[in-house]
């Protein structure tokens, strides 16, 4: 759902990052925090445990720029990946308009993504939204990692929708702002469609 | 298809700042925001620079959903209010219509009883604009038909201007 502000002339857009527990999602938006122009960005704001997992959200808000002299704002959130806080990766998707799902290259975490895929399917479903039509960019997260598998088997298990697919090492910001970026043109482009 | 945009005009939106700046007057409160239960600020009104209102939005909403979650497990259908008091200032979260969320901060110059009283009033007339917003949601050929959106010819470029490149 996005929200168009004709009065003050802002579209909002809320954009997910999915994926399973430690594969980067926090290290994607805490990168785009660091890097990002300090009149662009607001405050990060992380409900984290005492070990850093994420327990219900990060959230970033990042002022954009205009597109045909609306203001853009994404508001960027990361869901919990452990599996137990499902409850709360269903609220989170409330309402969004892309999601961006980074995948853990290491090959000990093949089905810890294809199961998380699957959830996020169930979960966009609850709230009405499709997998197959909403905008959606996977990211091969930890590219990096000795152990990460090859791109083409990565690929062939979860790329299921021809998505834009990016390479990344989210700590390094890698591919952080090329993903941002697939997303947005999806949710732009799907604005322009509807 | 679950994407319905929340298309607010010039004239719903001067509705709503009004009422909520009365509220804040009539309420003698601090501050007051209106919020979607999607974490986006729609209106607010009083020491708005006092707080970071993009963070309260989005936290506030996070809570909503939470307490909805909540709410759901036990058999309710929601909790209609949330009260939290503080040492100084207290905080009065209630739910506008199906989607709107209305935040009342106020010190020890107001108190509980008065604000939900002007609460009251205040909501059931958000909630009739509300209802027109959440309508025209849903009446995707109708209404929304009308004018013409503005991203008709988005480019790359035009993306690539939002990355700064
Ligand atoms: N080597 C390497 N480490 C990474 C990369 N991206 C993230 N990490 C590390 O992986 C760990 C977990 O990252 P988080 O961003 O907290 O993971 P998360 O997906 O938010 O995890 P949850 O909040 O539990 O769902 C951290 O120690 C990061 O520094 C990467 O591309 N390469
Ligand atoms: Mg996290």
């Amino acid at each position: 759902m996005t929200f168009i502000n004709y009065a003050s002339r802002e579209i909002n857009c809320k954009i997910v990052y999915y994926g399973p527990g430690l594969c980067g999602k926090t290290t994607n938006i805490q990168w785009i925090f660091e890097q990002a122009n300090p009149e662009k960005k607001g405050k990060l704001v992380s409900l984290a445990t005492e070990t850093d997992r994420t327990l219900f959200f990060d959230f970033l808000p990042l002022d954009m720029g205009t597109v045909k002299g609306f203001k853009v704002r994404f508001h960027l959130y990361t869901v919990p990946g452990q599996v137990f806080y499902d409850a709360s990766r269903k609220l989170i998707l409330r309402g969004c308009d892309g999601v961006i799902f980074v995948a853990d290259s290491q090959a000990a975490r093949l089905e810890a993504n294809i199961e998380s895929i699957a959830n996020l399917a169930t979960n966009l479903k609850e709230n009405g939204f499709d997998i197959r039509t909403i905008p959606y960019v996977l990211q091969l997260n930890k590219r990096d990692m000795p152990t990460a598998a090859p791109v083409q088997e990565l690929e062939q298990l979860l790329r299921f929708r021809n998505e834009p697919m990016i390479e990344a090492v989210a700590n390094r910001g890698v591919g952080v702002i090329d993903t941002l970026k697939a997303t947005a043109r999806q949710i732009l482009m799907d604005l322009q469609r509807s | 298809m679950a994407k319905l945009d929340l298309v607010m005009f010039e004239e719903e939106y001067n509705q709503l700042q009004e009422i909520i700046g009365r509220l804040q007057v009539d309420s003698s409160s601090k501050v007051v925001f209106l919020v979607d239960k999607n974490g986006q600020q729609i209106a607010a009104a009083g020491d708005v620079r006092s707080i970071d209102a993009t963070s309260l939005a989005s936290l506030t909403a996070g809570n909503v959903a939470a307490t909805d979650g909540l709410a759901k497990l036990i058999g309710e259908k929601e909790f209609s209010l949330l009260f939290h008091e503080g040492e100084k200032d207290n905080l009065h979260i209630s739910i506008v219509g199906k989607r709107g969320i209305l935040v009342v901060i106020f010190d020890q110059s107001s108190s509980l009883a008065l604000v939900r009283l002007r609460v009251k009033k205040a909501s059931r007339e958000l909630q009739e604009i509300f209802e027109r917003v959440e309508y025209r949601a849903q009446d995707q050929g109708g209404e929304n038909a009308k004018f013409e959106s503005p991203f008709t010819e988005i480019t790359d470029e035009d993306i690539d201007r939002l990355f700064g490149d």
